[in-house]
């Protein structure tokens, strides 16, 4: 097989044309999805029947929750790829998955604590979700931090690659002693999305604000690889060329 | 850059502070990845015949790589342990050699700069590897433990094996298989 | 120059890292001794803290043992590599034609010999303290001797990672407790679970279920990160 069509898309000056090319094809349908999204959630959608309007809080916790793991699935496959074929760009690419990530962490834990104070009277309830949600900020966090301890960028992609791996085989585990630990102490039973079916015509808004976090996540990924990119080439001379 | 070592040659690196004759080392090692390029030993790459390459390779850095709790012997031991089995004999042997025999016993701790680094080199004679990477190998050293190091570097040389090394004085000036190589800053 | 191959097979490899590493223990127990130092007093400090009323310690006990256990074993982890990096004992380990996986997990037992086995000894003890019932002492030692293999399998992939970084105690923290959260479920819910009479062998499954997992996985980890941390 030909690989020279990947190593040409891996090459950072042609992946930083490409990603600026493809940015605003993401950017724009997102906020517009989520604008659609929004309005159909705060406004169309029929008040819910136990919970009044404060379920309307899902449309953007369900969203952030979501991502915040798809985003850390993702860092952890670009890392894997990053030590497996020694890519850079694939760092890179990790790199820039965490801190959107923590962010879509941080933005499901507190959207969580707004949902949890009118349904069980107190802003942090220990329900399973937003406890793995927690340890998910932590996982974040770690590798950050690890990142921003090595001087040289070669080794912090490394090591951070390695702890986003193990971090990935971990967080199945996480979630599943998180809920088996809740299960066995029967305390708040009220999860916020829970079992309690959703009416059908709330649906849809939820599905394209989903999509449309995606797409953002997307563009703005687009500008930190960039951003990264930029900041390991600076003395490389196609860069130099162009400024 | 490019440079080649046959058996029974010594390739010595020179150049200032900072010319970056360590950082070389361990590339040839393969402790540090190469920025471009390869680096072949016995006509492989070292990163795919790496376990081969480093049966076959010594490397004596800044750091002695002694445990202070650990007697001299007991270092040896350890240290040479993860190639091969020594005797008691042999150890004593070479630590007579490099003339601290009455160090065997005594913990690292105790020992002079100097006599661990030639508990560090006796090491070195004890692996058996035909390939020497030394790092300053005279650091420490008093002018009868250089005029040793430079005796047994010979020896190694005349069996067959072959040296690289950085230091900051002509080791083995004028013997007919040494060469230099400079580094600019 | 010929080639020397009669190098020492695995398990002879294994003998003499564990030897040598319980050698060195031994030589510096008084720093081995540390860790389990602190683990005695974090406990004692929760009576002191609370109450000392042995029905509402009773309570909290499974908790307080299995947290304490965590700090210490997080402890005991910064001198598990840091040392062998800094006077370069870990190059030759990395330049040896030894798979560097084996004798980093070799190094791992050892350390839980000395760090980790000795808390599980004393754990009866402190129980007791806490109003832990007798009837409950196997499985608070069953759940702490997997368990705590499990963190230290786990801390040495953090201290891997963490070794080439100058100061690396508060990340080496910061990177390995989330990691450790189901060691700390499981094992805090088995004691409770014993404490009342009730079936154990459900969480201490999953224990050695996690245990197996990160002696498999994790030495491959901690080798990946020890090449990077030997390159400065």
């Amino acid at each position: 097989m030909n690989w020279t069509w990947f190593h040409k898309f891996a090459s950072p000056p042609h992946a930083y044309r490409l990603l600026g090319t493809m940015r605003p094809w993401l950017f724009w349908p997102a906020l517009a999805m989520m604008l659609w999204a929004l309005y159909n959630g705060l406004f169309v959608a029929p008040t819910d029947y136990q919970q009044g309007d404060s379920f309307r809080i899902m449309y953007v916790h369900v969203p952030s929750a979501s991502m915040s793991l798809m985003v850390y699935s993702m860092m952890a496959i670009a890392a894997g790829i990053g030590i497996i074929w020694r890519m850079k760009l694939a760092h890179a690419v990790a790199a820039g998955c965490a801190v959107i990530g923590a962010w879509f962490t941080v933005l499901a834990l507190v959207t969580g604590a707004i949902w949890g104070k009118p349904m069980w009277g107190a802003w942090w309830a220990w329900d399973p979700r937003l406890t793995s949600e927690l340890i998910l900020l932590f996982l974040y966090l770690g590798y950050m931090a690890l990142r921003a301890s090595y001087d040289d960028v070669q080794r912090a992609d490394r090591a951070s690659g390695i702890l986003a791996v193990v971090g990935i085989v971990n967080v199945p585990i996480v979630k599943y002693s998180v809920e088996w630990w809740n299960s066995l102490h029967q305390g708040s039973s009220l999860s916020l999305t829970g079992s309690s079916a959703i009416h059908p015509s709330m649906l849809p808004p939820l599905l394209v604000m989903m999509l449309g976090f995606l797409l953002f996540f997307g563009a703005i990924l687009c500008d930190r690889v960039r951003a990264e990119i930029l900041s390991r080439e600076r003395n490389a001379g196609w860069l130099i060329e162009a400024a | 850059m490019s440079f080649s070592l046959p058996p029974g040659e010594l390739l010595q690196l020179t150049g200032e502070n900072g010319a970056g004759k360590t950082s070389l080392l361990r590339v040839v090692c393969g402790l540090l990845p190469a920025e471009s390029g390869d680096i072949l030993w016995r006509g492989v790459s070292i990163r795919e015949g790496r376990d081969a390459y480093h049966r076959d390779l010594m490397y004596l850095a800044h750091l002695n790589a002694l445990k202070l709790d650990l007697t001299a012997d007991e270092n040896l031991k350890a240290g040479v342990g993860l190639r091969r089995d020594t005797t008691r004999a042999e150890r004593e042997g070479v630590l007579s050699d490099l003339g601290v025999a009455r160090c065997a016993d005594l913990p690292a701790r105790v020992l002079s700069a100097g006599q661990r680094r030639r508990v560090a080199f006796a090491r070195v004679l004890l692996s058996r590897a035909p390939l020497w990477i030394l790092d300053e190998p005279t650091t420490n050293l008093d002018a009868g433990g250089v005029a040793l190091i430079e005796r047994l570097i010979r020896e190694h040389l005349a069996a067959g094996g072959s040296v690289l090394t950085a230091a900051h004085h002509g080791l083995l000036a004028g013997h007919p298989s040494a060469r230099q190589l400079a580094l600019a800053a | 120059m010929s080639r020397v191959t009669d190098a020492p097979g695995l398990w002879s490899l294994a003998g003499r890292v564990l030897g040598r590493e319980l050698t060195l223990a031994g030589r510096h127990w008084d720093q081995v001794a540390q860790p389990l130092l602190f683990y005695v007093i974090v406990v004692t400090l929760f009576p002191l803290a609370i109450s000392p009323d042995l029905a509402r310690l009773r309570e909290i006990a499974p908790g307080v043992v299995w947290v304490a256990a965590m700090l210490s074993c997080l402890l005991a982890l910064e001198s598990l590599f840091r040392p062998d990096v800094e006077d370069g004992t870990m190059e030759q380990w990395v330049l040896s034609e030894q798979p560097l996986a084996w004798m980093l997990l070799m190094k791992t037992v050892a350390h839980w010999l000395v760090s980790g086995l000795p808390l599980v000894i004393l754990s009866p003890l402190l129980g007791t303290g806490l109003g832990v019932p007798v009837s409950a002492w196997p499985v608070l030692m069953a759940s702490l001797a997997l368990g705590t293999a499990a963190l230290s399998m786990l801390g040495a992939i953090g201290a891997a990672l963490t070794v080439g970084v100058r100061r690396g105690n508060v990340l080496l923290a910061l990177l390995v407790l989330p990691l450790e959260v189901p060691v700390l479920i499981f094992g805090a819910r088995a004691v409770s679970l014993g404490m009342t009479g009730e079936a154990v062998a459900g969480p201490l499954n999953l224990l050695a279920a996690i245990l197996v997992l990160a002696i498999s996985l994790g030495p491959m980890a901690m080798a990946a990160a020890i090449r990077i941390g030997v390159e400065s």
